[in-house]
């Protein structure tokens, strides 16, 4: 069938399109002092609260998210509201970061390593390991380089979640899109954005919490591929906290057969909060590292790349998350304080 | 620019008596380098026209290869296939748009066929409309999933009996168009006619991204493609996706979100009363809906008159202007003789040539 329909006589023999569109560059700003490079000093958790307490006096204001929106772009013909083609909304974007920032600096207090390694232009494919029932990660780092790097990320997901009413979305005007190669190849390449992915998938944050920090399979090496043919980095990051945030202790496959949803936890949360649980994360310190990007010295827009290499990258870059988180985890002296 | 030694195009369009038909024939006639323009049709045509031909045949087109053969045309634009599942059963699709593409590429490609162009006017929803699929379509992607819909079954049969045909006969030029919703002034389709229901219906709790085309710029895109003989495939639909809400806004109407579960079976009295027509496809592209690449028609030089936006701003600046002065346009009507005696009487001076 596709052999079929491609030799179909085509004008182009490069049918990809190639706009020149580029998001407004920014200068990376320098992370101001914040509350939580103070409260990294404590340890005791009366110690954090009385200082939470101080800062709401005036002391130490929480900064408001610095995140100042790409000025409009010049498509005013193309675009009325804010939604870009993806379904982001920028207007979505301010409410969430406003009502996301306390949960960000109070209740995960959010500590980063190696920010500056994201590069404050250019496309980037961000990966990282992927955890908890309702995965906390994928906010924590959109939130994070949105405020601190002051650049949007665009997350792929498995586009179940676009099956959904009213989530599905919200979610895509938060910055979600599903994980189609060609929307990652477009957003890379030609708009050269940041894009975050979660090789395991669903296999990340379906783990029961005995398999904490073991990553699963990085799929078939996808991510690898695309960063290739998109010619851009990938820039791994090491998640520690998102596992405690909401962990699975059991699970339930055949409702979640009968409901098409990949999987249907029991966590730790319900058990503890209730109904509630359902969606109230536990307040585990999340630390995130960002490791050096990896290039792959590859021409870019090839038809096709080398199978082994894409699963030796692919590999290897597993094996720099799961290094790295081991590392995290032995400096760990407390799942609720780091 | 219009050079007369040129050869001149004998022009066959199938679908004379719609919209389509009617439209492409009057930019024909517009054109000099254009000789004969024969229109086929079940149907007389809708628009005024001055030299073009009409035929009647029957809906599948069993007497076409004798007609191809007499008239000796050198190019076929292919514009009836029945994209609005509304207008008639799912057989009657069929038969206009499977057997009736069979028939016509059967008799263009007989042995003494003189046919050199093909522009066939399919639509994007070939491309079926999922969850999974990417945001924009290239023309070299296929459906996420197998088609289920039978207007998009249709089509995708469709064209598998161009693409033989462009295979089996090199020597033609065949361009398969494939539109976005379109919209404009004057088109009826089922997107338009939700749009002037006085609330939208929407699908609750979903609010996807739709790409439209101006009418003015498929009519252009069908011409374009002849006149640079781009063969293959090619999207034809504006720039930008609008979200349904935004689109509704813009009419100037708020929505009424339709439960997003055993949505026909609560739609079925509002049909029977014929008050909301919405077929399948439409209900899924109410879910995701779906965007198209546009850029290989642009990459080939092709520019449009309208964005997705402007599409629709067009199409309530029509609205709104309708509903002033009510639908005035001069409402013609064919008559056998009349076109006869204007056609090919000797007391009418013809000046064209």
């Amino acid at each position: 069938m596709a052999a079929e329909r491609s030799s179909f006589p085509t004008a182009s023999p490069t049918p990809k399109p190639r706009s020149t569109r580029r998001p407004a560059t920014k200068k990376a700003t320098v992370v101001k002092e914040s509350p939580r490079n103070v409260l990294k000093a404590d340890s005791s958790l009366e110690r954090v609260l009385a200082r939470a307490a101080e800062s709401t006096n005036d002391l130490l204001p929480v900064p408001a998210p610095s995140y100042t929106p790409p000025p409009a772009a010049d498509d005013s013909r193309i675009r009325l509201g804010d939604v870009d083609e993806w379904g982001r909304s920028e207007h979505m974007r301010e409410i969430a970061r406003r009502l996301y920032d306390p949960i960000y600096r109070k209740w995960f207090r959010v500590e980063w390593e190696g920010l500056e390694k994201i590069p404050a232009h250019g496309g980037a494919l961000l990966v990282a390991n992927h955890a908890a029932a309702i995965p906390s990660d994928a906010p924590v780092i959109m939130h994070g380089i949105e405020t601190e790097v002051q650049r949007p990320v665009y997350g792929l997901a498995d586009f179940f979640f676009k099956t959904l009413p009213v989530v599905g979305t919200m979610w895509s005007r938060l910055g979600g899109l599903p994980a189609h190669p060609d929307n990652a190849y477009r957003l890379l390449r030609e708009q050269e954005q940041l894009v975050l992915v979660f090789p395991e998938g669903s296999k990340g944050p379906s783990k029961m919490y005995h398999e904490r920090y073991q990553l699963r399979r990085f799929g078939r090496g996808g991510f690898v591929e695309i960063a290739m043919r998109a010619g851009v980095p990938v820039i791994p990051i090491a998640v520690v906290g998102a596992e405690e945030s909401m962990p699975i202790v059991a699970k339930l496959p055949s409702i979640a057969k009968r409901l098409g949803a990949p999987y249907v936890p029991v966590t730790a949360n319900m058990l503890a909060f209730g109904p509630l649980g359902a969606i109230a994360y536990f307040p585990a310190k999340f630390k995130l590292k960002v490791l050096d990007p990896v290039h792959f010295n590859v021409a870019p827009d090839q038809e096709r790349y080398s199978r082994s290499r894409i699963m030796d990258e692919s590999e290897k870059i597993r094996d720099l998350i799961q290094t790295e988180l081991y590392d995290m985890l032995k400096n760990r002296q407390s799942v609720w304080f780091g | 620019m219009i050079d007369s030694n040129a050869p001149k195009r004998r022009v066959l369009v199938t679908g004379l008596g719609t919209f389509w038909g009617g439209r492409v024939a009057q930019a024909l006639e517009a054109d000099p380098t254009v000789e004969v323009i024969v229109g086929l049709d079940t149907t007389s045509p809708t628009v005024e026209l001055e030299r073009t031909e009409y035929v009647r045949v029957d809906a599948n087109y069993s007497t076409l290869a004798k007609i191809v053969d007499a008239t000796a045309v050198d190019t076929i634009i292919h514009t009836f296939l029945v994209v609005d599942p509304t207008q008639m059963s799912r057989r009657g699709m069929h038969e206009i748009n499977v057997i009736g593409t069979m028939n016509l590429f059967a008799a263009a490609s007989a042995p003494q066929s003189t046919v050199r162009n093909v522009v066939v006017k399919s639509a994007t929803l070939v491309y079926g409309c999922t969850a999974e699929d990417p945001t924009w379509f290239t023309e070299d992607d296929l459906p996420s999933r197998p088609l289920t819909q039978p207007t998009e079954r249709s089509l995708e049969q469709v064209e598998g009996y161009v693409r033989d045909f462009a295979e089996d006969n090199p020597h033609v030029s065949v361009s398969l168009l494939r539109f976005a919703n379109v919209i404009g002034s004057e088109i009826v389709t089922p997107l338009t006619r939700a749009l002037e229901l006085p609330i939208v219906p929407s699908m609750f709790g979903y609010d996807p991204r739709f790409q439209f085309v101006h009418e003015d710029d498929v009519i252009r895109s069908i011409l374009y493609v002849l006149e640079h003989n781009l063969a293959g495939v090619y999207n034809v639909a504006g720039d930008g996706l609008l979200p349904w809400t935004e689109v509704a806004a813009l009419c100037g109407k708020r929505t009424f979100p339709l439960v997003p579960y055993v949505t026909r079976q609560l739609l079925g009295p509002l049909k029977r009363l014929g008050l909301v027509d919405l077929p399948n496809e439409y209900l899924t592209l109410l879910r995701y809906g779906r965007g198209v690449a546009n850029a290989r028609l642009k990459d080939a030089g092709f520019r449009y008159n309208y964005t997705s936006a402007e599409a629709v701003k067009a199409f309530i600046e029509a609205v709104r202007l309708r509903k002033t002065i009510g639908d005035h346009a001069p409402t013609y009507r064919y008559e056998q003789d009349v076109e006869q005696f204007f056609r090919h009487s000797p007391a009418v001076v013809r000046r064209r040539e």
